[in-house]
């Protein structure tokens, strides 16, 4: 009943290896016909799937659909396989869902584009990869989707591969990633080695067997797992790539950072939380991580100029959410606040995209001003957005996701004071920069001029998501129950008891967003000069300047990494193993010279040469 | 059977052939000549293999020589065509003329 799963992820590899194969000859219709629609189909075919899942769930509440057997070494034989569960489910519906909106946005965004046909190839392969990761039956075939995304974040952030930077910022993703995936796939081979299977349901079962709480392997594996999630989710200390993925497309940064991509770490520590449930120590460090980059981000939020990056840094803060989540055993309430994050942040994304490209790519919040009179379907989605990211209470999404989030940190017998407090004070930050941005771009004297205004094809999937995003929150219960039936899903914090003071904690929620809005609405509308001269004081640039750096861990990489790389090897390049490449380097370019001096053209020449060859070899051959 | 021309004989009359023809294609500069002095060149490998054959009283050699008369036909003919086109292009029969493709 549930056997059109592997279409699911195969339809947009098929668009992807069509417009690949054979785009550059297309016609830009059937292009963009190809990958929007192969991703529709794919959406379409998720609910389709999705209802029926619902209607009657299989035995287990997980059907499994294994399609062949991909190699076999010794015990270990990985199978190409596809399962579906509750969680999974979840993610599918946002990957395609949001994926497809972002994709038809994109027929508009990019129309001018010669890339046209690359950019859908890529973005087919990307959702695909996504898919592919989310679905995997085995943690083998989850690698393999996590380096595909890791791989289409590297094509996609380079798109525009005429400008050095772009390019420099694609490496900067791929390698500080890899960074991560390195550590995972240690990760994988300790299992392997351990458990003696990659099937996900194997590992977690055999690991509540074998491994007792707090054991080295299970913190080990914990560790390591834990490092691949933290690279592609952006989160400390591996950050430092996401603003700079900025550089590539605004559909690709929505992709990247609402459906696909940097929520991939948050599903891994959720699929295989029974791992962090059996190393206390590596789950506590999961909610340090996340309380710590949510703070960070929102500082490094609060002085950028450029709206993407602003955007970045929120998207990096929302995330430290969802690992604090994680972090105090809070599943159900991680997953569920991915699932608003991908519709507010995607609206976010493709509203600024739709500032930008009328802006006549112009991406300086302070060149911008006074668009909410010019732009007004853009500043009402973008503004339903904004809300939501702040967490707005009672007409958003983000509100019941957040606040789940901040009762839990309290609550859990893993949270404390100290979790809630920040994410209280990430709270208070992330209106401030928020609304920064809103107030900037949206209010005061208009500076820029409008030079187009965006058509259809990106204010209905602004209008589709913004709806989303304000009504997404009515769905908790529901999700949540759904998260729960799925298998091995153990909530250590998620028992719906009364607590005491559980209203306190929600007012305080409330008014930390409220005040956050409140300083930005002082600061930036009504006493927009007086910070404008704060921030040319000496102190007050110092402290912009760390912000607008990221909190300078850039420098600090570059300091600890890159600067002693290079001297190594500019230093290496002096030694005698390069002393050895270069004789023989030397010796075949004097060689060459040698030989050409008798390749003289001329054909007389040439005819000599072969009489006294071919003298000399009858000589050989009658004397000797 | 009379009494036939020694082997020696028929041999160096081909020796001092294809000698005169690779000395006429070394110091000759027109093209015409080089492709004179490669058809001498073939013919006295032709007459060698005659001679051979006369020796042995097989008919290899006269099949040879007709091979070699063949190819020699066909040589001629693209032979000229090149001429042809080299004489069109640098407006002389000198071959080293056409020395551009050197190292």
């Amino acid at each position: 009943m549930l056997n059109e799963l592997w279409l699911i992820p195969a339809l947009p590899l098929a668009g992807f290896l069509a417009l690949a194969f054979l785009g550059a000859r297309m016609p830009r219709g059937l292009a963009g016909f190809i990958g929007v629609g192969s991703v529709g189909l794919s959406a379409a075919l998720t609910i389709l799937i999705g209802l029926r899942f619902l209607g009657a769930p299989p035995p287990d509440n997980s059907y499994t659909q294994v399609l062949w057997t991909w190699f076999e070494v010794g015990k270990l034989s990985p199978q190409i396989a596809f399962c579906l569960d509750p969680l999974s489910l979840v993610m599918t519906f946002i990957v395609t869902g949001v994926g497809f909106l972002i994709h038809v946005y994109s027929l508009e965004y990019m129309r001018d584009d010669p890339g046209y046909a690359r950019f859908f190839a890529y973005m087919n392969l990307f959702v695909s990869s996504m898919l592919i990761l989310v679905l995997a039956d085995n943690l083998l075939l989850l690698y393999l989707g996590w380096e595909g995304v890791g791989l289409c974040s590297y094509l996609l952030i380079g798109f525009w591969y005429s400008d050095p930077a772009n390019c420099r910022a694609a490496s900067k993703a791929f390698i500080v990633t890899r960074v991560g995936d390195t550590a995972m796939a240690i990760g994988l081979f300790l299992l392997a080695t351990h458990l003696g299977s990659l099937n996900i349901h194997t590992v977690m079962e055999q690991a509540q067997v074998q491994w007792a709480v707090g054991a080295p392997l299970a913190v080990a594996a914990a560790a390591l797992l834990l490092g691949g999630a933290v690279g592609k989710s952006g989160q400390l200390p591996l950050q430092v790539w996401l603003p700079d993925a900025m550089a590539g497309p605004t559909p690709v940064s929505a992709l990247i950072h609402a459906a696909t991509m940097v929520t991939a770490g948050v599903y891994l520590i959720a699929r295989t939380h029974v791992i962090f449930e059996l190393a206390p120590s590596v789950q506590g460090l999961v909610a340090a991580v996340g309380a710590l980059t949510l703070l960070i981000a929102g500082i490094s939020a609060l002085a950028q100029r450029d709206i993407k990056r602003i955007l970045a840094y929120s998207t990096i803060s929302q995330i430290g959410y969802m690992f604090l989540a994680l972090g105090v055993g809070a599943w159900s309430a991680a997953i569920f606040h991915f699932f608003t994050h991908a519709f507010f942040k995607a609206l976010l994304f493709m509203a600024a995209g739709a500032i930008i490209v009328s802006l006549h790519h112009e991406q300086d919040i302070f060149k911008m001003g006074g668009l909410r009179k010019q732009l007004p379907a853009v500043f009402w989605t973008f503004l339903a957005g904004a809300l939501s990211l702040v967490a707005f209470p009672f007409i958003s999404s983000g509100f019941y996701s957040k606040d789940e989030i901040l009762m839990l940190a309290w609550y859990s017998p893993q949270g404390g004071w100290h979790l809630w407090l920040a994410g209280l004070t990430g709270a208070v930050l992330t209106s401030v920069y928020t609304f920064r941005a809103v107030f900037i771009v949206f209010f005061g004297e208009s500076n820029g001029h409008v030079t187009s205004k965006p058509g259809s094809m990106m204010t209905v999937p602004l209008w589709i998501l913004a709806g989303l995003a304000t009504l997404a929150g009515l769905v908790q219960t529901p999700i949540t129950h759904l998260l729960e039936r799925t298998p091995l899903w153990s909530e250590t914090a998620g028992e719906q008891t009364a607590h005491t003071g559980e209203l306190g904690l929600q007012v305080a929620a409330i008014a930390a967003g409220l005040l956050g809005i409140y300083i930005a609405w002082s600061r930036f509308v009504v006493h927009r000069d007086s910070t404008r001269e704060w921030t040319e004081t000496a102190a007050g640039a110092k402290l912009c300047a760390l912000s607008a750096s990221g909190c300078g861990f850039d420098w600090l990489y570059d300091m600890l990494f890159v600067r002693p790389f290079i001297t190594a090897a500019n230093f290496c390049k002096k030694d005698f193993t390069g002393a050895i490449d270069t004789a023989i380097v030397s010796v075949n370019m004097g060689l060459n010279y040698a030989l050409h001096a008798s390749q003289s053209g001329r054909i007389r020449w040439y005819a000599t040469a072969m009489a006294i060859g071919a003298a000399i070899t009858l000589a050989i051959v009658i004397l000797l | 059977m009379t009494a036939s021309v020694p082997i020696e004989h028929g041999l160096a009359l081909a020796a001092i052939l294809f000698a005169l023809g690779l000395i006429g294609l070394l110091v000759r500069r027109n093209i015409v000549y080089s492709l004179l002095s490669i058809e001498v060149m073939l013919n006295a490998a032709g007459l060698a293999f005659v001679v051979a054959g006369a020796r042995w009283g097989q008919s290899d050699g006269q099949i040879m020589f007709l091979i070699i008369v063949t190819m020699a036909a066909a040589e001629v003919a693209v032979g000229l065509a090149l001429v042809l086109r080299f004489s069109r292009l640098f407006k002389t029969l000198d071959g080293d003329a056409a020395s551009r493709m050197r190292g």
